[in-house]
């Protein structure tokens, strides 16, 4: 602000001009501060109370009493907490790269234009992503049945004996339904970011006398870097919030296969929403944020570090 | 400008790329130079997206015991799709349609004041330079890493003092906030609308909301369809929200509400309708797809933001 009175000379234009440049600008906050209030009121807050909830503790006797970090000690060493740390972390270590890898695949090749069909792939590919992931698990769910499903009708038509609902493979039956809901969408994130090259490039890389194969490589994955951070992330984030297909699976797959900590989001769903636990619950949830935010953080720290090179 | 002329310019653009790229002979779509091996191998995997949409549809031609009794690809021995829409709008007092009724309230309300929400805290990150800019940003991209559940727990108890548990607000106030939808009406405002002409807006004498909504909203067309498809997904999808937060079959959306018939079959006594489960997830997913074909061009370039070439 001095600095803008000082410099201002005795020609008002010249006046006008440097004091807008150094004035603060509020303007935008017109524009944001309903966004904003609302965040506040339901993210901000949300997790502000979720921390205060964790040092508290309900007993039979005395009611809700402070118990410092009580609840957290407990989690660690929370067998079934770990075990379903353990069951997301070793779903996401298999099927996000799967996932990823498939995405980026289709994106270059529809990306190529060497396909007969481009516009119907793009969209029969990304159409999944449209369905809720109730309808997405009761269609598969229903396939993957072995008494009357698709399965079922394998196994009488070819003699044998299938089962993709038992406990050593329902994972990956899991990890199945996932893939399929979102490499399209993945798929669209890295085929716009392809979209994004100048044309002009491959002109110049093609009059340099550069093949096909080496445009992809030395152009086009390149591209592909910085949308695939944004993508792992957000990859990382889904699968270790894992809830919806599992928990609408539960009754559909025989016996307690799906057990009520499965993953860490059915088990806090359950400690807080059956077992009247939300005090613990709260205490999972921030260890969870943490956990996910911790893993986030580093493999963009990872993918920035690949950038440098 | 209007959409018609910009769309002619476009395909101007577009015609005068090919003819360049089919001068150099590379990567152009005039180019008969088409793989079939790629093409067929990119179809397998077109063949696996499809194929649940192709048992749904089939399936849901089939009465409940052809259902449990016929192969899942075939067709059934009676022809009952109609009867079975009307079963699933009649069942149980025509609970259905209140679920539909329902989940299109949470959209247009949700997804719609999402969609506004974004589009103005994107359009303002993107164009002004104001006090606590950098701090906004990097609080609601770290939001976006807070999984579902750390949130739903402290998010619920907080609405159950506030009486607002079992209504539709308590549906409706979440679905409000997109930060996705925020980070790419903030790219796509970037790039999209040029300062100089909001400048020059300004010194003509418009005020900042005329010159948003006569000069930034129109050119923020394609990123605004785009935002309001992915929040429209969201909350139409959306299945853990509506689970905690509902506790009344009358404020149920679809995704719960099938989701409960769908285990009626699983408790004592109760009725098996998976040929309702199935036409009704059929009902549910239909306007959703008729608006992914529908919208197509627009949410394609919108989400190419960049793609502005040269």
């Amino acid at each position: 602000m001095s600095a803008a009175e000082v410099s201002a000379g005795p020609s008002p234009k010249v006046d006008s001009v440097s004091v807008n440049k150094h004035r603060v600008d509020w303007r935008g906050w017109k524009f944001l501060w309903p966004f904003v209030v609302v965040f506040l009121f339901v993210f901000i807050v949300p997790i502000v109370y979720a921390v205060f909830l964790s040092f508290f503790q309900t007993r039979m006797i005395g009611g809700t009493v402070f118990v410092g970090f009580q609840n957290y000690a407990r989690l660690f060493g929370d067998g079934q907490f770990w075990g379903s740390v353990w069951r997301v972390t070793l779903f996401t270590l298999v099927q996000v790269p799967v996932m990823l890898a498939l995405s980026a695949l289709l994106a270059l090749a529809l990306d190529s234009m060497r396909l007969h069909g481009t516009r119907f792939f793009r969209i029969s590919t990304f159409l999944p992503y449209a369905v809720p992931a109730v309808v997405s698990t009761l269609i598969w769910g229903f396939m993957y049945g072995a008494k009357y499903g698709l399965v079922g009708s394998l196994n009488s038509w070819m003699g044998v004996h299938l089962d993709v609902l038992q406990p050593s493979v329902l994972l990956a039956s899991i990890g199945n339904i996932v893939t399929w809901e979102f490499t399209g969408y993945n798929m669209l994130i890295f085929y716009s970011s392809l979209s994004t090259i100048p044309h002009s490039l491959y002109e110049a890389a093609a009059i340099d006398g550069a093949s096909e194969w080496q445009i992809v490589r030395r152009i086009k994955m390149p591209e592909l870097k910085g949308s695939l951070a944004i993508t792992v992330i957000f990859s990382i984030i889904g699968s270790f919030q894992l809830f919806n297909e599992p928990s609408i699976m539960q009754n559909m797959v025989p016996g307690n296969a799906i057990t009520t900590y499965y993953t860490p989001n059915m088990y806090a769903y359950n400690l807080s929403f059956t077992g009247g636990q939300s005090n613990y619950a709260a205490a999972l949830a921030i260890v969870m944020a943490v956990i996910t935010m911790a893993v986030a953080y580093a493999v963009q720290l990872n993918s920035m570090k690949e950038q440098m090179k | 400008m209007d959409e018609k002329q910009r769309q002619r310019r476009v395909a101007r653009d577009e015609a005068a790329e090919r003819k360049r790229s089919a001068h150099s002979g590379f990567s152009n779509p005039e180019n008969p130079r088409r793989s079939w091996p790629l093409t067929i191998v990119v179809a397998v995997f077109a063949a696996y997206c499809l194929f649940p949409f192709v048992y749904l549809l089939v399936n849901a031609t089939k009465t409940q015991a052809d259902f449990t009794s016929t192969f899942g690809l075939g067709f059934g021995h009676t022809f009952a799709l109609w009867d079975n829409l009307t079963e699933v709008f009649s069942y149980q007092d025509g609970i259905f349609g209140r679920w539909l009724l329902n989940t299109l309230l949470y959209v247009v309300v949700g997804a719609g004041g999402a969609t506004l929400l974004a589009i103005m805290g994107g359009y303002a990150l993107a164009k002004f330079r104001f006090p606590g800019r950098r701090a906004v940003f990097a609080v609601v991209i770290g939001a976006i890493s807070v999984p579902g559940i750390a949130l739903a727990v402290p998010q619920f108890l907080l609405f159950a003092k506030l009486g607002l548990t079992n209504t539709p607000w308590a549906m409706i106030l979440p679905s409000l906030i997109s930060p996705f939808g925020l980070y790419l009406m903030w790219i796509f405002s970037e790039q999209a609308v040029p300062t100089e002409l909001l400048e020059a807006a300004h010194v003509d004498g418009a005020g900042e909301f005329r010159t948003f909504f006569t000069i930034a909203l129109p050119l923020l067309a394609p990123g605004i369809v785009t935002t309001a498809l992915f929040t429209i997904v969201a909350t139409w999808n959306n299945y853990f929200l509506p689970l905690i937060m509902l506790k009344d079959a009358d404020w149920y959306p679809l995704t719960i509400g099938l989701n409960q018939w769908k285990d009626q079959a699983s408790t004592a006594g109760g009725q098996a309708i998976q040929n309702l489960v199935i036409t009704g997830s059929l009902v549910t997913i239909v306007p959703l797809v008729i608006a992914f074909l529908l919208l197509q061009k627009y949410w394609q370039s919108g989400l190419a933001a960049g793609a502005v070439k040269e």
